[in-house]
């Protein structure tokens, strides 16, 4: 998951008739059902949205291990430790599969990190949102990466291989995750009344933020049309958002706690929960930068890349002068 | 200075879609001789849409007396396995 608002090069999608012979035989490739291969010729404007949304998808990864590494010195036992340390570990993982689908693109992961690290590159809302106690790392383990399983097996479609190939084996591990975050926010809701209001406070907070995951409103999403012809993406924002919050509603009713939004009822003739919208200015100015936790993270990011310069620098020194060594010696 | 060709490591992607998987070896003077012989002998009913081919040499390998450091610390991490974790059945698949 975690690819929200990329945009598209272009807007609109080019009539068969405005493309050129190389760009028909593509399109003619997607339509087919083939995966796009690096060695294959591409439009820029794939290539290019391509490397925006691995990309953003990546850095989702790599700053999504920050607020639950908030909580691996202080979970409540050594075995919930042990799983929150696997599944941020598994979280790290993700980020290097994806940066290197995003390296066979063209595009170097120092130079998406750099991006990132400036500013100029985004990674999921839903990361900006504090994690406050424990209940809270129940609660993403289940619903965000509830909703990132959404979104990521349909992405295991994607048109581009190297992509849809990290998604498969994404998706493999992240049941993993979700298990883990509903068994830990099981535990509290079955616990002690003051364990279950822990559980209940953690599902309004995060409720909205996570069904802001999908992007906006197929409406307002003006750059999916054409990642859509191109198979980039595959499945709308809102017909994710309804596949999770249909998925979701029976698993909060399981818990015994109430739902997080009055609007949540069941709609008979849809075959399908009705729910409300999330309050789209937040998202908006959350992707601006404006956040609880967006500052804090990108500062942690940094320092993170910062403090880590010299032993990657070392390495490479090491390297290269073992590398030199033999030709020296002769 | 042997004349042998050097050896190649060979890597058929079966159908669109899927990883290059390794299939065997050969021998060739070169990378662009690797690919044409790679296709003669691993290819001939079809097998593949794509071919990588890689010289011997430059593949690192882990070795076998290292399997048990290597792979032992993850037997005990069990709850990496979905399964480790009791869900009800109520709930739907997760």
């Amino acid at each position: 998951m975690y690819a929200q608002l990329i945009k598209t090069a272009r807007s609109g999608i080019k009539a068969p008739e405005d493309m050129s012979p190389d760009e028909r035989a593509f399109q003619d490739r997607i339509d087919r059902g083939e995966k796009i291969e690096p060695q294959d010729w591409m439009p820029d404007d794939y290539r290019a949205t391509l490397i925006r949304q691995i990309g953003q998808h990546a850095h989702s990864e790599v700053v999504g291990q920050l607020p639950e590494g908030n909580w691996i010195t202080r979970a409540p036992t050594l075995e919930r430790k042990a799983i929150l340390l696997a599944k941020v570990q598994d979280e790290a993982g993700h980020g290097l599969y994806l940066y290197s689908a995003a390296e066979t693109l063209g595009e170097s992961r120092d130079e998406l990190i750099r991006l990132l690290h400036e500013g100029r590159m985004k990674y999921s809302s839903i990361f900006n949102y504090p994690t406050l106690n424990w209940a809270d790392i129940g609660a993403v383990g289940w619903l965000v990466d509830g909703a990132a399983i959404v979104n990521q097996v349909a992405l295991q479609r994607t048109s581009y291989g190297p992509y849809s190939r990290a998604m498969v084996r994404i998706c493999k591990e992240e049941s993993f995750h979700a298990r883990q975050g509903y068994s830990a926010i099981m535990a509290m809701a079955f616990g002690t009344p003051e364990q279950k209001r822990m559980a209940q406070d953690a599902v309004n907070r995060l409720w909205f933020p996570a069904i802001m995951m999908f992007g906006p409103s197929d409406g307002e999403s003006v750059h999916s049309e054409q990642s859509m012809a191109w198979k980039i993406k595959v499945k709308s924002n809102d017909e994710l958002r309804q596949q999770f919050v249909d998925q979701t509603i029976p698993q909060i009713e399981y818990l015994g706690l109430d739902l997080p939004d009055p609007g949540i009822r069941w709609n008979e003739k849809r075959g399908h929960y009705d729910f409300s919208d999330p309050d789209w200015s937040e998202f908006f100015n959350v992707i601006k930068g404006n956040g609880p936790c967006n500052v804090d993270r990108m500062q942690n990011r940094v320092k993170a890349w910062e403090d880590g310069a010299w032993v990657r620098d070392g390495l490479m020194a090491h390297a290269r002068k073992k590398s030199a060594a033999p030709a020296a010696a002769e | 200075m042997s004349n042998e060709w050097p050896l190649w490591e060979v890597f058929i992607r079966g159908q669109h879609g899927m990883s290059h998987r390794h299939v065997g070896s050969l021998h060739a003077p070169d990378a662009q001789m690797a690919v044409k012989n790679a296709r003669d002998v691993y290819t001939r009913r079809n097998e593949g849409v794509s071919i990588w081919v890689v010289e011997a040499r430059h593949i690192a390998a882990s070795s076998p007396e290292e399997k048990g450091p290597l792979y032992d610390p993850s037997q005990s991490k069990v709850y990496r396995h979905p399964t480790f974790f009791d869900i009800p059945e109520d709930v739907g698949s997760m």
